[in-house]
Protein backbone atom coordinates (compact mmCIF):
# COMPACT_ATOMS: atom_id res chain seq x y z
CA UNK A 1 0.00 0.00 0.00
CA UNK A 2 1.08 3.57 -0.47
CA UNK A 3 1.46 5.81 2.56
CA UNK A 4 -0.89 8.74 3.23
CA UNK A 5 0.34 12.07 1.77
CA UNK A 6 3.14 13.75 3.73
CA UNK A 7 2.31 16.98 5.51
CA UNK A 8 3.70 20.11 3.89
CA UNK A 9 4.78 23.13 5.83
CA UNK A 10 5.05 26.87 5.40
CA UNK A 11 5.65 28.29 1.94
CA UNK A 12 8.21 30.79 3.22
CA UNK A 13 10.56 31.00 6.19
CA UNK A 14 12.51 33.73 7.94
CA UNK A 15 14.88 34.35 10.81
CA UNK A 16 12.54 35.60 13.54
CA UNK A 17 14.99 36.38 16.34
CA UNK A 18 18.73 36.53 17.05
CA UNK A 19 20.62 36.16 20.31
CA UNK A 20 24.30 35.83 21.18
CA UNK A 21 26.60 35.11 24.09
CA UNK A 22 30.06 36.64 24.26
CA UNK A 23 32.18 34.91 26.90
CA UNK A 24 33.65 36.97 29.71
CA UNK A 25 37.42 36.57 29.33
CA UNK A 26 38.77 39.23 26.98
CA UNK A 27 42.18 38.09 25.72
CA UNK A 28 44.20 40.81 23.93
CA UNK A 29 47.02 39.92 21.55
CA UNK A 30 49.52 40.85 24.26
CA UNK A 31 48.49 37.70 26.14
CA UNK A 32 48.98 35.45 23.09
CA UNK A 33 52.27 36.67 21.60
CA UNK A 34 54.84 35.27 24.02
CA UNK A 35 54.04 31.60 23.41
CA UNK A 36 54.26 32.08 19.63
CA UNK A 37 57.19 34.53 19.65
CA UNK A 38 55.15 37.14 17.81
CA UNK A 39 53.89 40.69 18.20
CA UNK A 40 50.58 42.54 18.37
CA UNK A 41 51.48 44.29 15.11
CA UNK A 42 52.22 40.98 13.31
CA UNK A 43 48.91 39.46 14.43
CA UNK A 44 46.91 42.53 13.43
CA UNK A 45 48.61 42.74 10.06
CA UNK A 46 48.04 39.05 9.32
CA UNK A 47 44.50 38.77 10.63
CA UNK A 48 43.01 42.09 11.75
CA UNK A 49 42.49 40.54 15.18
CA UNK A 50 43.03 42.80 18.21
CA UNK A 51 41.53 40.55 20.85
CA UNK A 52 39.41 37.43 21.22
CA UNK A 53 37.25 36.10 24.02
CA UNK A 54 37.82 32.82 25.83
CA UNK A 55 35.16 31.08 27.90
CA UNK A 56 35.68 30.42 31.59
CA UNK A 57 35.16 26.85 32.89
CA UNK A 58 31.57 27.85 33.82
CA UNK A 59 30.87 29.15 30.32
CA UNK A 60 30.33 25.73 28.78
CA UNK A 61 29.03 25.00 25.29
CA UNK A 62 25.65 24.27 26.86
CA UNK A 63 25.60 27.37 29.08
CA UNK A 64 26.55 29.77 26.25
CA UNK A 65 24.01 28.14 23.92
CA UNK A 66 21.17 28.41 26.43
CA UNK A 67 21.92 32.09 27.04
CA UNK A 68 21.99 32.91 23.31
CA UNK A 69 18.86 30.81 22.64
CA UNK A 70 16.83 32.51 25.39
CA UNK A 71 17.52 35.91 23.83
CA UNK A 72 16.70 34.65 20.33
CA UNK A 73 13.36 33.14 21.39
CA UNK A 74 12.42 36.24 23.37
CA UNK A 75 13.27 38.56 20.47
CA UNK A 76 11.24 36.33 18.14
CA UNK A 77 8.26 36.97 20.44
CA UNK A 78 7.69 33.27 21.02
CA UNK A 79 7.11 31.08 24.03
CA UNK A 80 9.66 28.33 24.59
CA UNK A 81 6.83 25.79 24.25
CA UNK A 82 6.43 26.72 20.58
CA UNK A 83 9.99 25.68 19.65
CA UNK A 84 9.91 22.16 18.23
CA UNK A 85 13.39 21.81 16.77
CA UNK A 86 16.95 22.46 17.98
CA UNK A 87 19.91 22.21 15.60
CA UNK A 88 23.33 22.85 17.12
CA UNK A 89 26.38 23.44 14.94
CA UNK A 90 29.63 22.89 16.84
CA UNK A 91 32.93 21.02 16.74
CA UNK A 92 33.89 21.72 20.34
CA UNK A 93 31.30 19.89 22.40
CA UNK A 94 33.85 17.43 23.72
CA UNK A 95 31.32 14.79 24.81
CA UNK A 96 30.73 12.86 21.62
CA UNK A 97 27.40 11.56 22.77
CA UNK A 98 24.68 12.51 23.56
CA UNK A 99 24.21 15.51 21.29
CA UNK A 100 24.43 18.76 23.26
CA UNK A 101 21.24 19.87 21.47
CA UNK A 102 19.21 17.54 23.69
CA UNK A 103 20.74 18.99 26.88
CA UNK A 104 20.18 22.55 25.67
CA UNK A 105 16.55 21.75 24.80
CA UNK A 106 16.02 20.24 28.22
CA UNK A 107 17.55 23.20 30.05
CA UNK A 108 15.38 25.57 27.98
CA UNK A 109 12.32 23.58 29.05
CA UNK A 110 11.25 22.66 25.53
CA UNK A 111 8.61 20.01 25.02
CA UNK A 112 10.36 17.01 23.41
CA UNK A 113 11.69 18.83 20.32
CA UNK A 114 13.71 17.21 17.55
CA UNK A 115 17.23 18.00 18.78
CA UNK A 116 20.55 17.08 17.21
CA UNK A 117 24.05 18.39 16.48
CA UNK A 118 25.61 18.92 13.07
CA UNK A 119 29.30 18.88 12.24
CA UNK A 120 30.18 21.33 9.49
CA UNK A 121 32.83 23.30 11.38
CA UNK A 122 33.02 26.99 10.48
CA UNK A 123 30.29 26.43 7.86
CA UNK A 124 27.92 25.00 10.47
CA UNK A 125 25.68 27.98 11.08
CA UNK A 126 24.61 28.45 7.45
CA UNK A 127 24.11 24.68 7.13
CA UNK A 128 21.84 24.84 10.18
CA UNK A 129 19.80 27.74 8.81
CA UNK A 130 19.30 25.92 5.49
CA UNK A 131 18.32 22.72 7.26
CA UNK A 132 15.89 24.50 9.61
CA UNK A 133 14.27 26.35 6.72
CA UNK A 134 13.78 23.09 4.81
CA UNK A 135 12.40 21.37 7.93
CA UNK A 136 9.78 24.09 8.27
CA UNK A 137 8.90 24.20 4.58
CA UNK A 138 8.71 20.42 4.58
CA UNK A 139 6.30 20.36 7.50
CA UNK A 140 8.68 18.55 9.89
CA UNK A 141 8.90 21.42 12.35
CA UNK A 142 7.48 24.90 12.89
CA UNK A 143 9.95 26.90 14.97
CA UNK A 144 13.57 25.76 14.95
CA UNK A 145 16.41 27.09 17.08
CA UNK A 146 19.69 27.10 15.17
CA UNK A 147 22.68 27.53 17.45
CA UNK A 148 26.32 28.01 16.43
CA UNK A 149 28.58 27.57 19.45
CA UNK A 150 32.27 26.95 20.03
CA UNK A 151 34.87 26.75 22.78
CA UNK A 152 37.84 26.62 20.42
CA UNK A 153 40.13 27.58 23.29
CA UNK A 154 39.74 23.94 24.42
CA UNK A 155 41.30 22.57 21.24
CA UNK A 156 43.81 25.35 20.51
CA UNK A 157 47.54 24.76 20.64
CA UNK A 158 48.62 28.11 22.10
CA UNK A 159 52.19 27.48 20.90
CA UNK A 160 51.17 27.02 17.23
CA UNK A 161 51.97 30.18 15.25
CA UNK A 162 49.43 29.20 12.60
CA UNK A 163 46.35 29.02 14.81
CA UNK A 164 46.95 30.31 18.34
CA UNK A 165 46.08 33.93 17.59
CA UNK A 166 43.11 33.25 15.33
CA UNK A 167 40.42 31.45 17.28
CA UNK A 168 38.03 32.35 20.08
CA UNK A 169 34.86 31.24 21.86
CA UNK A 170 31.20 32.26 21.78
CA UNK A 171 27.64 31.37 20.82
CA UNK A 172 24.93 32.71 18.55
CA UNK A 173 21.37 31.51 18.06
CA UNK A 174 18.48 32.27 15.75
CA UNK A 175 14.89 31.12 15.62
CA UNK A 176 13.79 30.11 12.13
CA UNK A 177 10.04 29.97 11.54
CA UNK A 178 7.25 30.40 9.00
CA UNK A 179 6.84 33.77 7.32
CA UNK A 180 4.40 35.52 4.95
CA UNK A 181 7.31 36.75 2.83
CA UNK A 182 10.44 34.83 1.84
CA UNK A 183 13.09 35.73 4.44
CA UNK A 184 15.61 32.97 3.74
CA UNK A 185 16.80 32.49 0.16
CA UNK A 186 17.97 29.27 -1.49
CA UNK A 187 21.15 27.83 -0.03
CA UNK A 188 24.23 27.31 -2.16
CA UNK A 189 26.34 24.71 -0.39
CA UNK A 190 28.87 22.02 -1.03
CA UNK A 191 32.13 20.41 0.01
CA UNK A 192 35.57 19.48 -1.28
CA UNK A 193 36.94 16.50 0.62
CA UNK A 194 40.07 16.48 -1.52
CA UNK A 195 41.21 19.40 0.64
CA UNK A 196 40.22 17.78 3.94
CA UNK A 197 43.80 18.03 5.25
CA UNK A 198 43.84 21.82 5.24
CA UNK A 199 41.92 22.28 8.51
CA UNK A 200 41.55 19.34 10.85
CA UNK A 201 42.01 17.77 14.25
CA UNK A 202 45.70 16.87 14.54
CA UNK A 203 45.10 13.18 15.28
CA UNK A 204 42.45 10.58 15.84
CA UNK A 205 41.33 9.95 19.46
CA UNK A 206 42.54 6.33 19.21
CA UNK A 207 46.03 7.60 18.36
CA UNK A 208 45.87 9.98 21.31
CA UNK A 209 45.05 7.15 23.68
CA UNK A 210 47.72 4.86 22.21
CA UNK A 211 50.35 7.60 22.62
CA UNK A 212 52.90 7.48 25.49
CA UNK A 213 52.26 11.16 26.08
CA UNK A 214 48.54 11.74 25.48
CA UNK A 215 47.49 15.31 24.75
CA UNK A 216 44.51 17.12 23.27
CA UNK A 217 44.35 16.51 19.52
CA UNK A 218 44.58 20.18 18.63
CA UNK A 219 43.25 22.00 15.61
CA UNK A 220 45.74 22.42 12.75
CA UNK A 221 45.44 24.57 9.66
CA UNK A 222 47.42 25.30 6.47
CA UNK A 223 46.70 29.00 6.48
CA UNK A 224 47.92 30.07 3.03
CA UNK A 225 46.06 27.31 1.17
CA UNK A 226 42.90 28.06 3.15
CA UNK A 227 43.31 31.76 2.40
CA UNK A 228 43.51 31.08 -1.32
CA UNK A 229 40.42 28.89 -1.30
CA UNK A 230 38.39 31.13 0.97
CA UNK A 231 39.25 34.50 -0.53
CA UNK A 232 38.72 33.53 -4.15
CA UNK A 233 36.57 30.39 -4.45
CA UNK A 234 34.12 31.60 -1.82
CA UNK A 235 33.55 34.91 -3.59
CA UNK A 236 32.19 32.81 -6.49
CA UNK A 237 29.88 30.90 -4.14
CA UNK A 238 28.67 34.20 -2.68
CA UNK A 239 27.76 35.42 -6.17
CA UNK A 240 25.98 32.15 -6.87
CA UNK A 241 23.84 32.66 -3.75
CA UNK A 242 22.87 36.12 -5.03
CA UNK A 243 22.07 34.70 -8.49
CA UNK A 244 19.92 31.92 -7.02
CA UNK A 245 18.00 34.51 -5.00
CA UNK A 246 17.58 36.70 -8.09
CA UNK A 247 19.39 39.76 -6.74
CA UNK A 248 22.73 41.49 -7.31
CA UNK A 249 25.32 43.09 -5.03
CA UNK A 250 23.50 46.40 -5.55
CA UNK A 251 20.44 44.99 -3.74
CA UNK A 252 22.45 44.02 -0.67
CA UNK A 253 22.49 46.04 2.54
CA UNK A 254 24.73 43.80 4.60
CA UNK A 255 27.49 41.25 3.97
CA UNK A 256 28.19 38.82 6.81
CA UNK A 257 30.94 36.39 5.85
CA UNK A 258 32.31 33.87 8.33
CA UNK A 259 34.79 35.82 10.45
CA UNK A 260 37.83 33.75 9.51
CA UNK A 261 40.44 36.44 8.99
CA UNK A 262 40.14 40.15 8.16
CA UNK A 263 42.39 39.61 5.14
CA UNK A 264 39.95 37.01 3.77
CA UNK A 265 37.02 39.39 4.37
CA UNK A 266 38.87 42.21 2.57
CA UNK A 267 39.91 40.00 -0.36
CA UNK A 268 36.36 38.62 -0.73
CA UNK A 269 34.82 42.08 -0.67
CA UNK A 270 37.30 43.26 -3.33
CA UNK A 271 36.79 40.24 -5.50
CA UNK A 272 32.97 40.50 -5.19
CA UNK A 273 33.09 44.22 -6.08
CA UNK A 274 30.69 45.10 -3.27
CA UNK A 275 29.33 48.65 -3.57
CA UNK A 276 30.22 51.13 -0.82
CA UNK A 277 26.72 51.14 0.67
CA UNK A 278 27.00 47.48 1.76
CA UNK A 279 27.90 47.17 5.46
CA UNK A 280 30.56 44.49 5.94
CA UNK A 281 30.79 42.55 9.20
CA UNK A 282 34.22 42.87 10.82
CA UNK A 283 33.52 41.46 14.27
CA UNK A 284 36.70 39.38 14.00
CA UNK A 285 38.79 42.33 15.26
CA UNK A 286 37.18 42.06 18.71
CA UNK A 287 36.05 38.45 18.77
CA UNK A 288 38.56 36.36 16.82
CA UNK A 289 37.39 33.48 14.64
CA UNK A 290 34.61 31.69 16.52
CA UNK A 291 33.86 29.09 13.83
CA UNK A 292 30.15 28.15 13.85
CA UNK A 293 29.30 31.10 16.14
CA UNK A 294 30.92 33.81 14.03
CA UNK A 295 28.06 34.76 11.69
CA UNK A 296 25.34 35.33 14.33
CA UNK A 297 27.89 37.13 16.54
CA UNK A 298 28.95 39.35 13.64
CA UNK A 299 25.38 40.10 12.59
CA UNK A 300 24.48 40.98 16.16
CA UNK A 301 27.42 43.41 16.30
CA UNK A 302 26.30 45.14 13.09
CA UNK A 303 22.80 45.58 14.51
CA UNK A 304 24.20 46.85 17.84
CA UNK A 305 26.38 49.37 15.99
CA UNK A 306 23.45 50.57 13.89
CA UNK A 307 25.04 49.36 10.64
CA UNK A 308 22.28 46.80 10.01
CA UNK A 309 18.58 47.00 10.83
CA UNK A 310 15.50 44.82 10.76
CA UNK A 311 14.33 44.23 7.19
CA UNK A 312 17.77 44.66 5.62
CA UNK A 313 18.89 42.17 2.98
CA UNK A 314 21.99 40.29 4.15
CA UNK A 315 24.25 37.79 2.42
CA UNK A 316 25.62 35.13 4.77
CA UNK A 317 28.47 32.87 3.73
CA UNK A 318 30.23 30.32 5.90
CA UNK A 319 33.19 28.12 5.01
CA UNK A 320 35.72 25.95 6.78
CA UNK A 321 37.03 22.49 7.55
CA UNK A 322 35.91 19.79 5.15
CA UNK A 323 36.31 21.82 3.17
CA UNK A 324 32.62 22.71 3.47
CA UNK A 325 30.69 25.84 2.63
CA UNK A 326 27.14 27.26 2.61
CA UNK A 327 25.70 30.63 1.65
CA UNK A 328 22.24 32.20 1.60
CA UNK A 329 20.55 35.57 1.46
CA UNK A 330 18.39 36.39 4.48
CA UNK A 331 16.31 39.24 5.79
CA UNK A 332 17.73 40.69 9.01
CA UNK A 333 15.28 39.96 11.88
CA UNK B 1 54.20 37.08 -27.27
CA UNK B 2 54.89 38.99 -24.07
CA UNK B 3 58.54 39.81 -23.41
CA UNK B 4 60.09 39.48 -19.95
CA UNK B 5 59.90 43.28 -19.69
CA UNK B 6 56.15 43.21 -20.40
CA UNK B 7 55.68 40.54 -17.75
CA UNK B 8 57.76 42.50 -15.25
CA UNK B 9 55.74 45.67 -15.85
CA UNK B 10 52.40 43.92 -15.47
CA UNK B 11 53.57 42.03 -12.40
CA UNK B 12 54.90 45.23 -10.85
CA UNK B 13 51.47 46.83 -11.29
CA UNK B 14 49.85 43.84 -9.53
CA UNK B 15 52.34 44.00 -6.64
CA UNK B 16 51.73 47.72 -6.27
CA UNK B 17 47.97 47.25 -6.31
CA UNK B 18 47.90 44.44 -3.74
CA UNK B 19 50.86 45.10 -1.44
CA UNK B 20 51.18 48.87 -1.82
CA UNK B 21 54.80 48.62 -3.01
CA UNK B 22 55.89 51.29 -5.52
CA UNK B 23 55.94 49.56 -8.93
CA UNK B 24 59.35 51.12 -9.68
CA UNK B 25 60.82 49.14 -6.76
CA UNK B 26 59.64 45.83 -8.19
CA UNK B 27 62.87 44.78 -9.92
CA UNK B 28 64.02 41.33 -11.04
CA UNK B 29 66.58 40.91 -8.24
CA UNK B 30 64.22 41.90 -5.41
CA UNK B 31 62.90 39.27 -2.99
CA UNK B 32 59.16 39.52 -2.38
CA UNK B 33 59.36 38.83 1.33
CA UNK B 34 62.88 40.07 2.19
CA UNK B 35 63.11 43.22 0.05
CA UNK B 36 59.54 44.24 -0.82
CA UNK B 37 57.98 43.36 2.56
CA UNK B 38 55.22 41.31 0.90
CA UNK B 39 53.76 38.91 3.48
CA UNK B 40 52.64 35.37 2.66
CA UNK B 41 48.93 36.23 2.39
CA UNK B 42 49.64 39.11 0.00
CA UNK B 43 51.82 36.67 -1.94
CA UNK B 44 48.77 34.40 -2.35
CA UNK B 45 46.74 37.35 -3.65
CA UNK B 46 49.54 38.34 -6.04
CA UNK B 47 49.74 34.77 -7.35
CA UNK B 48 45.98 34.59 -7.96
CA UNK B 49 45.99 37.99 -9.71
CA UNK B 50 49.00 36.91 -11.81
CA UNK B 51 47.24 33.69 -12.81
CA UNK B 52 44.31 35.72 -14.11
CA UNK B 53 46.44 38.37 -15.80
CA UNK B 54 48.86 35.99 -17.53
CA UNK B 55 46.54 33.01 -18.08
CA UNK B 56 48.87 30.60 -16.25
CA UNK B 57 48.49 28.22 -13.31
CA UNK B 58 50.85 28.66 -10.34
CA UNK B 59 50.28 25.75 -7.91
CA UNK B 60 50.72 26.26 -4.15
CA UNK B 61 53.80 24.00 -4.19
CA UNK B 62 55.45 26.26 -6.73
CA UNK B 63 54.81 29.52 -4.87
CA UNK B 64 57.51 28.86 -2.28
CA UNK B 65 60.11 28.65 -5.08
CA UNK B 66 59.23 32.13 -6.31
CA UNK B 67 61.55 34.03 -3.97
CA UNK B 68 62.50 36.91 -6.24
CA UNK B 69 60.56 38.92 -8.77
CA UNK B 70 62.85 37.39 -11.40
CA UNK B 71 61.82 33.85 -10.32
CA UNK B 72 58.18 34.81 -10.85
CA UNK B 73 58.80 36.47 -14.21
CA UNK B 74 60.75 33.42 -15.43
CA UNK B 75 58.06 31.05 -14.21
CA UNK B 76 55.29 33.03 -15.94
CA UNK B 77 57.36 33.34 -19.12
CA UNK B 78 57.92 29.54 -19.26
CA UNK B 79 54.33 28.70 -18.28
CA UNK B 80 53.05 30.88 -21.11
CA UNK B 81 55.20 28.76 -23.46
Amino acid sequence: MSLPPTATGAQHTAILGLGVYRPSLVVPNSEIIEAIDSSDEWIQQRSGIKQRRFATPEETVQMMSVAAARTAVERAGLDMAQVDGVVVATVTHLMQTPAVATLIAHELGLDRPAAFDISAACAGFCHGVALASDMIRGGSAKYVLVIGVERLSDILDLTDRGTAFIFGDGAGAVVVGPSDEPGIGPVVWGSDGEQSDLIRQREDWRDVIASDNPRMPHLTMQGNAVFRWAAFEMAKVAHEALDRTGITVDDLDVFVPHQANMRIIDAMARSMKLPDHVAIARDIAEQGNTSAASIPLALDRLIEDGEAKSGDTALLIAFGAGLAYAAQVVTVP
Amino acid sequence: MATQTDILNDLAAIVEDIAGVDAADVQLDKEFIGDLDVDSLSMVEIVVAAEEKFGVRIPDDEVKNLKTVGDAVNYIDKAQG
